[in-house]
């Protein structure tokens, strides 16, 4: 076969994932290749058109920090913008935007394809090839193309194997009506790769003109929006409503009525689906007590009729389907568009993967997305960029990156796969991090930018512009800290109207800001010196000073994790052979190979008694060598 | 070292002793040693089962004996463990010991099973630690919170505390991660009905603690008083033998004498200590120093008064002195006309003593016995281990404090969950549920091990 190109890596897959694990070794100067079954289905939105939520929104934050393009993409594209969680506390505010999926996918397809030394290629991956040592040294397509690259990212999303569901029907297929990847999975077993099934769900999409939107709640978006982008400066502007309605006892007797003959009751689908996001069927069964489940009648578009039902996904027939649908409050007359289906993919066990998404046993093969078995867009998203920031350093001999779990959503998400491991379909939530009160989504630039800057993804003007912000901040904190006020009548009527004491001797303006009820914005009738100062200053002033304390804690709690972090174990510990571990831990710690005790702590199956045991042999080793030949060498550390 | 041995009842003549062999591989070792009546050899036993037959050595029969084989992971250290049950008497065991060295076991160190069961996850490190007081333990109160520990009452209501604290921040997080559904049981007041309940938990074991402290280290206990007030007779009396030298001249006894008295389950550690005035002499001075320290740190002050005079200003500055301090007063010498002033000492706790004759010393027995109502310690008491899992509760309860005075304070609800995540961690590390660096470097400290 004639080599027709040649590749520092190549992407397979141009989803979410795809997508920013090809953009950013192109942006590092790396010659970087993309191929995809079909170019009209780049970072295409197969189920909900949406970009954020909980955790997602602080996902696409951090993404944005290190350089990746999602935030500028939902930014250039939505249609209505929400804060989530306003009123339970800065750490879990979270973004999330209705998008436009067509226009999303021409903007990132455009993006793409103006990236100078990327290509994006047409065609079905169904061969990695491996050079003599075993280290990937190309692919082969569908119509006998050899491509020879370093290294390949495997984000196959849910095309590798994709079998969609519907009722008693079924086929090959990938997500909306797509070919699917077909010969690939042969060859990642080959290579030892294990694959499992995973599948999703989708709800069906319905006409405009068949919903009576007279009758439904309406959901607006915020009337002042914030951008995804750190980067993003010009005014947002929401252009549609959501709506809201309920199903009721009609609906769920029909589905119920019907369980029979969906795919996901009767056995025929054996791919775990997400416990998070589950199916209106699923929803109906496990909260049988639940009168109602909630749905979103959503637009999928400026340039469409077509709504979006989320909460509805359902893998049953067309004609329970409609039934159950026409149940529904301003439904009663839908007309669906596109039927509800489940898809079924091949998955890869995300424990073989190191904690920069390469393989543990093949030298230049990653994955990112759903293939490393989660779901959602952003999570896709971060680990692409993740995937494509360590296949680029190590292509360029650097340092790889791994963040930790209080660096951000996006260490704790990697940490979380390579370490616990996943049984169904993963999506990132606010109670996945323990550190949620640092890793905001209000101060994403501050904890990643510097990394990205370093890595070559962030321009010298913007980390420029986050120090000088940085500098504002610190500078506005130290200020408030150190002018006192005295009880005048403006600051004791503030103080009075927000429900908080009254002041009768002279305080700092940093201490009235610790109390809860009491505002930067309120305080400025005691003020007057107070300079002008970008909005993200006050509010990060203001968070830094309010929060002090909690903060204070939480980092005391990062600082007992990074401890643990730091005590390091052999990666070629035979962990067999070691006295007093069960069995399933030293299995389990024999295949994660986790590089620290803190790393071992978290694999289910390794207990406290298990990390003691470690803790132990550790320290036994440390006193051997100390006392056997004195190489100086400590705990495997290197 | 793969099979250790010990034997594991006292070395002292009784009727059976028993030891125990623990390891991979103490079940073959036990095959080459243990000739049994029956056909099977332990390598040929079940586990929990037991044989009847001999221990040999060189041919000869050293003791009859019954043999149990426990197979991993089912014995009290999760590995493989042979208990051989022979005729007490220290002589025998020991031979028997012997030859179980001398075919390769490792002698085991006090406390190694249980290190071992904790280390094979057999048993948590709050039950390992109070095994551990079960062989030190020095009394039987001492035994029986122990033992109240090891069958896990505090381990269960680390558990309660830790289970409701978990369920909160439970639906805290489904109430952020689910913002669009309306979820029960997530507001700020369930979450500090949650608290609440976590905080007067910890409080009833911190207090329980103190009474446990006070079983297994005794009461700090100064006897006090001005020269000549018959301190040194009250602490004879009470130890019912001579120990501080009783003579009538003032200012005796220079040194702080210490001896410890039981009363039943109780324990005090008792202070003689020099009368206090104005000392005549350096080493006296030193005497009036220590037993001003004593009157000021002791847990319990008893105040020894002389009924027979009236009260001097010295007295009036110890009474001042002890008023808010745990005390008994003491008028003593009964015996003589009383010229005290009663009216100004004012006090519930005063017992009237002779010491010379031993009129009344009962009495301050029984007081102090009721003082500590030890008698009422019930199924429910926490009475810890040690120093460490106090230090943790005390830790978790300054959590939950400030969790509560984030939410009464207004403060949101992600504040409040750092604050319940720390109280949670301390509570997980003293349950044994995490790993930290403070278990295993109790784990060296208390075990051991790694020698």
């Amino acid at each position: 076969m004639e080599v027709l190109g040649s590749y520092d890596y190549i992407v397979v897959g141009g989803g979410h994932a795809g997508v920013e694990a090809a953009l950013c070794g192109a942006r590092l100067g790396l010659k970087v290749a993309m191929f995809t079954i079909s170019l009209d289905a780049i970072a295409n939105m197969p189920c909900n058109p949406s970009i954020g939520g909980t955790a997602k929104g602080h996902l696409v934050r951090e993404i944005d920090a290190l350089g990746g393009e999602m935030a500028k993409a939902a930014d250039a594209t939505f249609l209505q913008s929400r804060m989530l969680n306003l009123g339970k506390g800065p750490a879990v505010h979270s973004l999330r935007v209705q998008s436009d999926r067509v226009r999303y996918h021409t903007y990132m397809k455009q993006v793409c394809e103006r990236e100078k030394i990327l290509d994006i290629k047409q065609g079905e991956v169904v061969k990695i090839l491996t050079d003599d040592s075993g280290s990937v040294s190309g692919i082969v397509t569908r119509l006998g193309a050899v491509y020879t690259c370093k290294a390949v990212i495997i984000c196959t999303g849910t095309y590798l194997c994709g079998r969609v569901y519907v009722g008693e029907e079924s086929y090959e297929s990938g997500p909306d009506a797509t070919l699917p990847a077909k010969g690939l999975s042969q060859s990642l077993r080959e290579l030892g790769v294990t694959l499992r099934r995973f599948k999703t769900g989708t709800p069906a999409r319905v006409h405009r003109r068949s919903i009576d939107f007279s009758v439904l709640e309406r959901q607006d978006g915020d009337e002042k929006i914030v951008p995804f982008s750190f980067e993003t400066k010009e005014e947002l502007k929401n252009r549609v409503s959501c709506y809201i309605s309920y199903t009721n006892s009609e609906t769920h007797k029909i589905i119920l009525s019907n369980l029979d003959r969906s795919p996901l009751f009767s056995g025929k689908i054996e791919g775990v689906g997400p416990r998070y996001c589950p199916s209106i069927e699923d929803k109906v069964v496990r909260f049988s007590d639940k009168p109602r489940h909630q749905l979103f009648i959503e637009p999928m578009g400026l340039d469409t009729d077509e709504y979006y039902l989320q909460g509805m996904s359902s893998s049953l027939p067309v004609d329970v389907q409609l039934k159950f649908l026409r149940t529904i409050k301003g439904l009663e007359h839908v007309e669906i568009m596109r039927n509800a289906y489940a898809i079924e993919y091949d998955c890869c066990d995300s424990l073989e993967l190191r904690p920069t998404l390469e393989f543990k046993k093949i030298k230049g093969l990653y994955g990112a997305g759903q293939f490393n078995g989660t779901s959602g867009y952003e999570e896709a998203a971060a680990q692409g960029l993740i995937a494509g920031i360590n296949a680029s350093m190590q292509l360029l001999g650097k340092e790889p990156l791994v963040l930790d779990r209080a660096s951000s959503y996006i260490g704790t998400l990697i940490d979380d796969l390579v370490t616990k491991g996943v049984s169904d379909p993963y999506r990132m939530m606010t109670s996945r991090s323990e550190y949620r009160l640092l890793l905001r989504q209000d101060n994403a630039d501050e904890r990643l930018t510097p990394i990205g800057y370093r890595i070559g993804l962030i321009s010298k003007e913007r980390y420029d512009r986050l120090l000088k912000k940085e500098e504002l901040i610190a500078a506005e904190v130290s200020r408030l800290e150190c002018t006192h006020v005295g009880p005048s009548e403006a600051l004791n009527s503030y103080l009075e109207e927000c429900g908080t004491e009254k002041i009768s001797n002279g305080v700092t303006l940093g201490k009235l800001l610790k109390r809860p009820q009491v505002s930067y914005r309120g305080l400025g009738c005691a003020d007057p010196e107070r300079p002008e100062l970008p909005e993200e200053v006050c509010e990060q002033a203001e968070l830094r000073i309010k929060y002090e304390g909690y903060i204070k804690l939480q980092l005391e709690q990062v600082n007992e994790m990074r401890r643990l972090e730091k005590t390091l174990l052999p990666p070629d510990a035979d962990y067999s052979s070691i006295r007093g571990l069960r069995l399933e831990a030293a299995e389990k710690l024999g295949k994660v190979k986790p590089l620290s005790i803190g790393q071992a702590s978290r694999i289910s199956g390794v207990n406290p008694a298990d990390i003691s045991v470690l803790l132990v042999w550790l320290e036994q080793r440390r006193r051997e060598k100390g006392n056997g030949k004195g190489n100086g060498e400590e705990n495997g550390s290197n | 070292m793969s099979v250790v041995a010990a034997i594991s009842t006292p070395l002292a003549v009784g009727g059976l002793a028993l030891i125990r062999i623990c390891g991979e591989g103490s079940i073959q070792l036990a095959d080459k040693i243990f000739s049994p009546y029956a056909k099977k050899l332990p390598s040929q036993m079940a586990g929990h089962t037991c044989a009847y037959g001999r221990i040999v050595r060189d041919g000869q029969t050293l003791d009859d004996v019954v043999l149990t084989v426990f197979r991993a992971p089912h014995s009290y250290t999760g590995l493989d463990t042979v208990e051989i049950s022979c005729h007490g008497g220290v002589y025998v065991a020991k031979e028997i010991l012997r030859l179980i060295l001398d075919n390769g076991a490792e002698p085991a160190e006090p406390g190694e099973f249980t290190k071992l069961a904790f280390l094979n996850g057999k048993m948590s490190l709050t039950q390992a630690e109070s095994v551990m007081d079960i062989i030190g333990a020095s009394g039987e109160a001492t035994l029986k919170s122990a033992r109240l520990i090891k069958d896990g009452a505090l381990y269960q209501s680390i558990r309660d505390i830790s289970d409701r604290l978990t369920a909160a921040l439970g639906s805290l997080a489904a109430w952020t991660d689910y913002p669009d559904e309306d979820l029960p049981g997530t507001d700020p007041g369930s979450v500090r009905e949650a608290v609440e309940f976590a905080l007067q938990r910890i409080s009833q074991i911190l207090d329980d603690y103190d009474r446990g402290r006070i079983l297994r280290e005794g009461i700090d206990t100064a006897i006090i008083g001005k020269p000549n007030v018959g301190k040194s007779t009250l602490m004879n009396r009470l130890l019912g033998y001579r120990r501080s030298i009783v003579t009538t001249a003032a200012g005796t006894t220079r040194d702080v004498i210490e001896e410890e008295l039981r009363l039943g389950e109780l324990r005090l550690r008792l202070s003689d200590t020099a009368g206090i005035r104005d000392a005549a002499d350096e080493a006296e001075a030193m005497g009036v120093d220590l037993a001003r320290k004593k009157l000021d740190e002791a847990e319990l002050v008893i105040a020894v008064f002389d009924g027979s005079e009236p009260l001097s200003e010295t007295d009036r500055d110890i009474l001042e002195r002890i008023k808010d301090r745990r005390h008994i007063i003491v008028i003593n010498k009964s015996d003589l006309p009383e010229k005290i002033d009663l009216k100004y000492i004012n006090d519930d706790n005063i017992l009237f003593v002779s010491a010379n004759t031993g009129d009344g010393v009962e009495k301050i027995r029984e007081k102090l016995i009721e003082m500590f109502k030890l008698g009422g310690l019930g199924e429910g008491s926490h009475l810890f281990a040690n120093e460490r899992q106090r230090s943790l509760c005390v830790k978790a309860k300054s959590f939950l404090t400030q969790a509560l005075s984030a939410i009464d304070g207004g403060f949101t609800l992600d504040a409040v969950t750092v604050c319940i995540d720390s109280a949670l961690n301390e509570l997980l590390a003293l349950s044994g549920e995490r790993a930290t660096e403070a278990v295993v470097n109790d784990v060296f400290s208390r075990f051991c091990v790694g020698k």
